[in-house]
């Protein structure tokens, strides 16, 4: 049995420590805002806070997470300035990937606040988008980043 | 025929609404291809469409489409919002069942708004003179008297306005006024249709995490599973071992599904499932399985030497799909010739949510939540695999985490729904990246033999082209050897000016599902048409795009000689080489094309496609960097799709459609050995990162009047041509075959 916090509530689980954080979230507590896409950390979809640090909860067992402050997208409250950029750009096509790329994009920009092409480039590219909305997720994160600033 | 009837006289919906909802159905009249669709399905051709508003003003507006990414969701309804003059923002959507009433729901082809354009603006318009109707018979006036302005009917004399919601009761008690009777906005007068600021209506639940897709989807009661399919197509269960399976905790219990016969249709594929308490577990008992398989015939399918199969038969005179003048005679003139060769390999769709469905199978009655862009096509399906009426089966639609295709094809759902029948509870069916990559209906492979006859000037006098894959038929009909649909997919209607034309389709046999993958053959009859413009281009010493104009020639409308309901829409979407000379001289205009400066390792190309009645042209500027790793710093793509309903969203389509054309240009590929598909996951099915996507993707949509044609697909087709042609410009070195990470650059 281990314990945990996720969005900032208590939570308790004692069954197989070895099961990825992200069934836990999506099939044991019904937060299904983080994504299943690949089960490898190969897409970023499954992307969630770790005590702040961008996670791929596909490949992080709950042993991992034993004692830990999780965050989950329905966790950034209020809308972060990520999600109102991505909302003005009009980022999304299917939405599927959005979430996990929105919680990467916000653990970039607490490390880095000023990140350029090369930066985000280098972060973001673990998160992949079949639609292809790459284009406006960069500049989403730059205008985020100035009204952060 | 009556179009539009008033169903809250008849209590439609009262369910659902509060009493005194006014409720306007339509019955959409489909254009033929549609109404043929719905005969070949086996439906009844009475759609019924419904907009909904209640007293409270709240407008309810029924999306019978799926939304996958296209956004169709949103444009369709904003039609209907527009010409009823309603306020967007008290607008809901109400996404369908499936159901024949709606006419065609099959969200493929690029044509939802092109198919249902009309009729929304139809359906909108009415509610708006009903609702003016109401009003001035409540001040005693003539209807002429006043107009609308968002949500509400204002008399212009007196200045006295009232509400929809305050309306909806009286209308609601109206009978529906005839067609000649319902005026259209004029397109000056649109307020939605055509607005920079339209956004998608779940916006804001996708970017907080609320949006619902399929793989959300969940129901009390529910077990999860997880299935080990056949690895070879056609193979069955020799035997099997669950014994260390059933000790995985949270494991319940192991069933068997019959293996797929042909025709594939969609069907499920048969294996061993494992059901669960979680998803976790299914996958985890999935893997402690020691199953047996007996050999299927297409264990002989290997992909190196099924190429050449392909390739000699390319070779080989094929079926005549298009003949115009007499090339063999112009290829025996003794004159310069020119061949070439092309080759593409399988793609899977691989979009980010894989397959996964929810069923109750609810006695009989079942009940399915599926990620689908056919619920119709559920509804059949499931009543094929389980005996009972499709009219039994109720298929609700969550979000799609995209489609490209591939969830037009509802086996999953069809697995879900045997295993909750066997269960007798609700089951939900997840597929691993592994099972979406590996067990698709995959896009063809396919072959090109491309010859021409160079007259003195460097342009062709004849041009043969002959193609060759395992046809989508195959699915549906094992004997199918020859492409049917996918000749009007960029084959049987090459635009170009030249006298002598024949275009070919050799036969090939099929050893895993076929399927269609956004903008289907077009990729491969846009990569080898437009491969070998640019080498004859080139050969010549001419300008690739004044080549390429060149050959589109003289603007006109070409007659394809189509025949039936093909040449309905040729009268209505008809081949017009100025639209597609407008696309490529705007391209050319706007990338700057022979005018900028190119460094080392730079070069630009051209391509133009139409497909899904729309026209399109590319440029792409790649860098070939010194490890011949190829970058690619700009796309210019020119876009006339005619009237646009949401310009913004048409540009992220075409943003994204370049992205998808580089995946499959550069990096992706399925291959089998032994029958058994060699990918598995992103590690080793490569699809566009941030950092390897074009950097900066620049979409201008020509301003037409035009009737709305195809967005979602159209965009793919130009970009791997336009890709290879920049990298021959960068170069010096042609590349026939896709992907280009196979070949050394350098």
């Amino acid at each position: 049995m281990i314990n945990l916090k996720v969005n900032g509530k208590d939570r308790s689980f004692d069954g197989d420590l070895d099961m990825p954080l992200l069934w836990f979230l999506r099939d044991v507590l019904g937060l299904t805002g983080t994504k299943f896409g690949c089960g490898m950390a190969l897409c970023g979809s499954c992307t969630v806070h770790q005590n702040g640090e961008a996670i791929r909860s596909c490949t992080t067992s709950m042993k991992e997470v034993a004692g830990a402050e999780i965050t989950t997208i329905e966790g950034i409250t209020p809308l972060h300035p990520v999600q109102k950029a991505w909302m003005e750009i009009k980022v999304p096509q299917c939405g599927y990937c959005q979430t996990g790329q929105i919680m990467q994009a916000i653990a970039l920009l607490k490390d880095n606040k000023n990140p350029s092409d090369h930066d985000i480039d280098t972060v973001m590219s673990g998160n992949l988008c079949r639609c292809g909305t790459y284009q406006r997720i960069r500049a989403a994160i730059h205008q985020a980043a100035k009204e952060i600033a | 025929m009556k179009l539009i009837e008033n169903v809250s006289r008849r209590g439609f919906l009262t369910g659902a609404l509060a009493t005194g909802a006014f409720v306007l159905g339509a019955k959409v009249v489909g254009s033929h291809f549609l109404a043929e669709r719905a005969q070949a399905a086996g439906g009844v051709f009475q759609p019924d469409l419904f907009l909904a508003i209640d007293p409270d003003g709240t407008v309810t507006i029924v999306a019978h489409r799926s939304e996958m990414g296209c956004g169709s969701r949103t444009a369709l309804p904003l039609v209907v919002a527009d010409e009823l003059d309603a306020d967007w923002s008290r607008v809901k959507i109400d996404q369908a069942i499936g159901d024949p009433k709606y006419g065609d729901q099959d969200t493929d082809g690029s044509h939802s708004v092109r198919s249902f354009f009309d009729q929304m603006r139809q359906v909108g318009a009415t509610g708006r003179v009903m609702l003016i109707s109401a009003a001035a018979a409540q001040w005693n006036v003539s209807p002429n008297e006043c107009k609308t302005e968002p949500h509400f009917v204002i008399h212009t004399a007196s200045g006295r306005k009232l509400g929809y919601g305050e309306l909806a009761a009286a209308a609601a008690k109206l009978p529906v006024p005839k067609k000649d009777a319902v005026p259209l906005k004029q397109r000056s007068e649109w307020r939605y249709i055509g607005n920079e600021s339209n956004a998608l209506f779940d916006l804001p639940d996708m970017v907080t995490g609320k949006a619902t897709f399929g793989m959300d989807a969940a129901v009390p009661g529910m077990v999860y599973a997880s299935v080990e399919h056949p690895p070879v197509l056609g193979q069955k269960i020799a035997s099997y071992d669950d014994k260390a399976a059933l000790k995985v905790r949270g494991v319940q219990k192991t069933l068997t599904i019959d293996s797929v016969t042909p025709p594939h249709l969609f069907k499920p594929l048969g294996g061993v499932a494992v059901i669960a308490d979680n998803t976790w577990s299914a996958f985890q008992g999935r893997k402690a399985l020691k199953i047996d398989w007996s050999d299927s015939p297409n264990q002989s399918y290997n992909s190196a030497e099924y190429r050449k199969t392909l390739e000699a038969t390319s070779r080989q005179p094929g079926k005549v799909v298009r003949s115009i003048g007499d090339v063999d005679a112009e290829f025996a003139k003794g004159g310069k010739i020119m061949e070439a060769e092309y080759y593409t390999p399988h793609l899977a769709h691989a979009s980010m949510e894989p397959p996964v469905a929810v069923v109750d199978y609810n006695g009989g009655k079942p009940i399915a939540w599926a990620p689908t862009q056919n619920p119709q096509a559920v509804q059949e399906t499931l009543s094929g695999v389980l005996g009972i009426k499709k009219e039994d089966v109720t298929c609700h639609v969550p979000l799609l985490g995209g489609g490209f295709g591939r969830k037009s094809k509802p086996d999953q759902v069809a697995e879900a729904a045997v295993l909750s029948k066997q269960l007798g509870k609700p089951v939900k069916v997840v597929w691993n990246r592994e099972d979406d990559i590996r067990f698709d209906y995959f896009h063809s492979v396919a072959a090109m033999y491309m010859k021409a006859a160079i007259g003195a000037d460097g342009r062709p006098t004849a041009w043969l082209q002959r193609t060759v894959y395992p046809p989508i038929a195959s699915t549906f009909d094992p004997a199918a050897k020859y492409a049917d649909d996918e000749m009007g997919l960029g084959w049987n209607n090459l635009p170009f000016d030249i006298p002598n034309q024949r275009a070919e389709n050799g036969p090939a046999d099929y050893h895993v599902r076929i399927g269609w993958l956004r903008s289907v053959a077009n990729i491969y009859h846009a990569f080898a048409i437009h491969s070998f413009a640019d080498e004859l281009a080139h050969n010549a010493n001419q300008d690739p795009v004044q080549y390429l104009l060149n050959l589109i020639g003289p603007p006109r409308v070409i007659d394809l000689g189509l025949k039936g309901d093909d040449a309905e829409d040729a009268k209505k979407f008809p081949l017009d080489t100025a639209r597609y000379r407008r696309v490529v001289e705007m391209v050319a205009e706007e990338s700057g094309w022979g005018k900028r400066p190119m460094g080392k390792g730079h070069g630009m190309g051209i391509a133009a496609h139409r497909s899904f009645l729309t026209y399109v042209a590319s440029v792409v500027e790649t860098e070939v960097d010194n490890k011949g790793e190829v970058h690619i710093p700009n796309v210019w793509t020119a876009v006339d799709c005619g009237t646009v309903v949401a310009p913004d969203n048409v540009r992220n389509q075409f943003e994204g459609a370049a992205v998808f054309g580089t995946s499959l240009a550069l990096f992706s590929e399925i291959t089998a050995t032994k029958g058994a598909i060699n990918q598995s996951n992103f590690s080793d099915y490569q699809i566009t990162r941030m950092n390897r996507a074009p950097r900066k993707t620049e979409v201008h949509i020509v301003a037409s009047e035009a009737p709305p044609a195809g967005v979602g697909e159209p965009g793919t087709p130009p970009i791997a041509p336009a890709i290879y042609n920049a990298v021959f410009a960068a170069t010096g070195k042609r590349v026939r075959e896709l992907p280009l990470s196979k070949t050394k650059l350098v």
